[in-house]
């Protein structure tokens, strides 16, 4: 196939990064294609670190052959021949059975993917802080300009892709994608990692999927930490967007039990670069510490503290702590943060 | 020349240099961002998220934002005040609390902000971490729980070249620490103390000590202020940097109460002539073939000399025997002045007033004291950084830049050579002037080296003494006396004589040096020291009378000469 060819294939099936971001992949790879750099690297991020999410898991688990397709399809297009498997521990030590083989094979056809074991954590998927451990740096995020694109790791511009959006690469190069994706499904009868269509409301999915409640219940999608929360209703209207995981939560759920769980996540992973989600998180964690499960929440302390987080955080992941509060607080309670 | 672009702040336009940062044009045009983390001459971290601005509706950083044609930018409105305040909140939850410092009310860059934004502080509780404060040996000491995790310390160790110091951990338990690698160690220089916006990292202070002994009837109190702290100290009363205020200092000495005003520059020229006379030795040797041990090196940076004590231990016997400044005038006053006088030896404390850290931690080298009159004496009671003298003049209410000027006591008189001690080069530049007399008889044809002076890291030169060539080089911070020593370790150069300093710029841009140092300020400073070598009648140590009567004095005293004019060096443990 003719490397042109892919790239509108790419962008006739509108390909977008699976991580959570939605980037267009097809402009991504023609910006790389465009440098006249002799070295460049293709990158699968496999770190999946937001809670619950199991996709990437699951592609891995049963269709790592595309994956790995997908990243020869991109290093061919890029004329280079040498790549990262940038994977979680827990992960690796499931699926080595699968990837060291794919490995060793694409080997024999002269591709050099590395394996790049990374300890688990959330900041570990964030672009620059995975650029940077491969690099043997510390695992920070990085300054959005230069773009990975431009100036990745060793100096050279990486082509970065979620596992997910290789697996759609692979797919489109052979006819297959069917404009699916892929959702992580929790709190419901049947949890699991389901194929759903990509445009599809989030009830459809739970009734198509037999995870539709008996109960009152709210859900959050696009990932258990940063998803958006919404109500039985609004689910029948919005969307699987980010990451594209949907958690059920029992309307009984108690506003501290939800906040602290959302607290102590980003208090915990939080990598202690900036101060607003190093130190705001920990103030927020420590707000709700200090109460028992039936008092009133200070939403009047939480406020400003998240509004820093979101505006004045170094990367997104302090920043991603305002979807959940926020939308909680307006969709099920009524009030604005 | 690069590129000029107009951005505009808050609607009036700035010429900015093209890729300067916004916050670089703010600050070079007086307007107020407030920041933490940046440092001028340091690597942008954008940690501390207090330089906001608005630019195209989103809050970002200024500090690694780059200037472009046509930016406009606001600096004020609402959203951005209570951004920054609400985050100085959380950056320094519990501050004032945990600050030793603060509890005497000495202000410092975090205070200063604290007041402007109307943050006090205990807004927010602190996680506190189980960590104890580390000292490092007598110089310096870092305090994990009130660090601010801005890495401008990290930073400076790094750039310096030893990389003792890092942050660890991820989310609240990030904090300071130390390198446990056991081929690592602190060199002392306090750059990082230099760089520390919230006195997280400090020297280790005497000023309580200082301040028991002023008020002590039965001491002898002698203060002597080393070369650099003249040119700087008026910095911390919002003077400009290399103004030379050592007649007011000299005054303002008094007022505190000490009774006896030397000078480190008198002790510069004593270490010069001790220092020359060995590198003539030496060099003779050389020329007449016999066998000796060249380059020499200097050894009146403490820093410079833990450093190789510990990295290159093999290289020390390069080290000339001289003493440092401080410890012979030290030295000098408690022995030839003392038994001039009729004064109780015993009875006198000397203090010194350094740019430096790693003087603190000489003074209290047990290989340095000294017998005399049936005592064993310390060359050096107390060392205070620039800092803490300004701290104490503050805390005294005394109002430097308006004081009268007065003259130092006779015994302090010092040479042009002396005052230049304090800048890189300056060592080097004193010491060939007295060489080159000693060797040959006859004084060098030009009296300035214009080509050891200024601040790039390793200087090297070539200077003709007599029909002989003398070859020189002058390096400041390890980084660059790791590239230098490797060099002699692989024969790739054969130089005579070498001066290393830890600090960039020498003693000058040193740890114990006002927070308001930078590069471009340190070379004011040093611009200020050579004006006081260029307006000396007597610019050459050897031709110090005082240093001459010292000298006399010490002609049929063979062993006290020995004990208070050489020292000597050993290989150095971690944390020794």
């Amino acid at each position: 196939m003719q490397q042109e060819e892919l790239l509108i294939k790419l962008e006739q099936a509108g390909i977008v990064g699976r991580g959570g971001a939605a980037f267009p992949a097809h402009l991504k790879w023609k910006r790389i294609k465009d440098l006249s750099n002799p070295k460049k690297y293709v990158v699968c991020n496999a770190s999946e670190g937001e809670i619950g999410v199991q996709k990437d898991f699951y592609i891995l688990q049963n269709f790592s052959e595309e994956v790995f397709k997908g990243m020869m399809l991109a290093m061919d297009f890029l004329e280079t021949k040498e790549g990262y498997f940038y994977i979680n521990r827990n992960y690796y030590e499931q699926l080595k059975s699968k990837i060291d083989p794919l490995v060793e094979l694409f080997k024999q056809k002269s591709y050099i993917i590395n394996v790049f074991i990374e300890e688990p954590s959330y900041i570990g998927g964030e672009t620059g802080a995975l650029l940077n451990a491969i690099e043997g740096k510390k695992v920070q995020p990085r300054f959005e300009s230069p773009s990975p694109s431009v100036l990745g790791i060793f100096g050279c511009p990486v082509l970065l892709h979620n596992v997910e959006t290789l697996y759609d690469v692979a797919r489109v190069a052979t006819d297959k994608f069917e404009k699916t994706r892929f959702s992580t499904i929790l709190g419901g009868n049947k949890n699991g990692v389901y194929r759903v269509n990509a445009d599809e409301k989030v009830a459809e999915v739970l009734r198509k999927t037999n995870n539709y409640p008996d109960f009152d219940f709210f859900v959050q999608v696009g990932g258990g930490a940063s998803g958006e929360i919404f109500t039985k209703e609004q689910a029948e209207t919005a969307t699987i967007g980010g990451c594209g995981s949907i958690e059920i939560y029992p309307s009984t759920t108690t506003d501290y039990d939800f906040l602290s769980k959302i607290f102590n996540f980003y208090e915990k992973e939080s990598c202690g670069k900036c101060t607003p989600c190093r130190d705001g998180s920990w103030q927020l964690k420590k707000l709700l510490d200090g109460l028992d499960k039936k008092s009133e929440i200070p939403w009047l302390e939480i406020k400003p503290i998240i509004k820093v987080m979101e505006k004045g955080s170094f990367c997104g992941l302090g920043k991603s702590i305002v979807p959940p509060v926020r939308s909680y607080a307006k969709n099920i309670l009524g009030i604005e943060v | 020349m690069s590129k000029k672009v107009t951005i505009y702040i808050d609607e009036k336009p700035y010429q900015a240099e093209e890729g300067q940062s916004v916050l670089q044009l703010a600050l070079a045009n007086k307007l107020d961002i407030p920041h933490l983390c940046y440092h001028e001459d340091l690597k942008i971290e954008a940690n501390c998220r207090l330089c906001l601005v608005e630019h195209e509706n989103k809050i970002v950083t200024s500090c690694n934002l780059k200037a472009s044609e046509g930016m406009k930018i606001s600096t004020k409105n609402k959203e951005l005040v209570e951004m920054r305040q609400e985050n100085l909140k959380l950056l320094l939850a519990s501050h004032s609390k945990n600050c030793p410092k603060c509890k005497k009310n000495l202000p410092c860059p975090a205070f200063g902000l604290m007041q402007k934004y109307g943050v006090t502080s205990d807004e927010y509780q602190r996680k506190m971490l189980d960590l104890a404060i580390h000292k490092m040996v007598g110089a310096a000491e870092l305090d994990p729980n009130l660090c601010v995790r801005c890495g401008r310390c990290v930073n400076s160790c790094a750039d310096i070249g030893i990389n003792f110091l890092k942050l660890e951990g991820t989310s609240s338990d990030n904090h300071l620490t130390y390198n446990e690698n056991p081929k690592v160690d602190c060199i002392y220089c306090g750059q990082c103390t230099v760089h520390c916006p919230v006195n997280a990292i400090r020297e280790i202070s005497h000023l309580e000590q200082v301040e028991a002994a002023l008020a002590d009837p039965d001491k002898i109190l002698i203060a002597q202020m080393a070369p650099s702290v003249r040119a700087s100290i008026g910095e911390e009363f919002g003077q400009e940097a290399g103004l030379n205020l050592e007649k007011k200092m000299f005054t303002a000495l008094r007022q505190l109460g000490f009774e006896k005003i030397f000078d480190v520059n008198m002790g510069a020229d004593i270490t010069t002539v001790v220092e020359a006379k060995e590198l003539g030795d030496r060099l003779r040797k050389k020329f007449a073939g016999e066998k000796t041990v060249l380059p020499m090196f200097t050894s009146c940076c403490p820093g410079w000399v833990k450093f190789l004590e510990f990295y290159y231990p093999d290289f020390i016997d390069h080290l000339t025997t001289a003493r440092s400044p401080h410890i012979h005038s030290g030295g000098a006053y408690k022995t030839w002045w003392a038994e001039k006088t009729g004064t109780d030896p015993s009875k006198i404390i000397m203090v010194s007033i350094m740019p430096c850290t790693s003087k603190k931690y000489e003074s209290e080298m047990e290989k340095l004291t000294f017998d005399f009159q049936g005592h064993k004496l310390k060359p050096v009671d107390y060392v205070l950084t620039t800092r803490e003298m300004a701290a104490l003049l503050k805390k005294n209410k005394i109002d430097l830049p308006n004081l009268s000027d007065s003259e130092a006591d006779r015994e302090g008189t010092y040479s042009g050579a002396g005052a230049i001690y304090g800048a890189s080069g300056g060592v080097m530049e004193s010491a060939l002037r007295s060489a080159a007399y000693l060797l040959t008889g006859k004084e060098l044809p030009k009296i300035d080296l214009e080509e050891v002076r200024g601040m790039k890291g390793i200087k090297r030169a070539t200077i003709k003494i007599g029909d002989k060539e003398v070859k020189v080089a002058v390096v400041a911070t390890a980084r660059n006396a790791r590239t230098v020593l490797e060099e002699i370790k692989h024969k790739k150069a054969d130089y005579d004589y070498i001066e290393f300093m830890a600090c960039p710029g020498g003693c000058i841009g040193g740890g114990g040096q006002p927070l308001t140092g930078t590069f471009a300020i340190i070379k004011k400073r040093i611009a200020g020291l050579y004006s006081i070598d260029a307006k000396k009648t007597v610019r050459r140590a050897h031709e110090n009378k005082i240093v001459q009567e010292f000298f006399n004095y010490l002609a049929d005293k063979p062993s006290l000469a020995s004990q208070i004019l050489y020292t000597s060096y050993s290989a150095k443990n971690k944390f020794e």
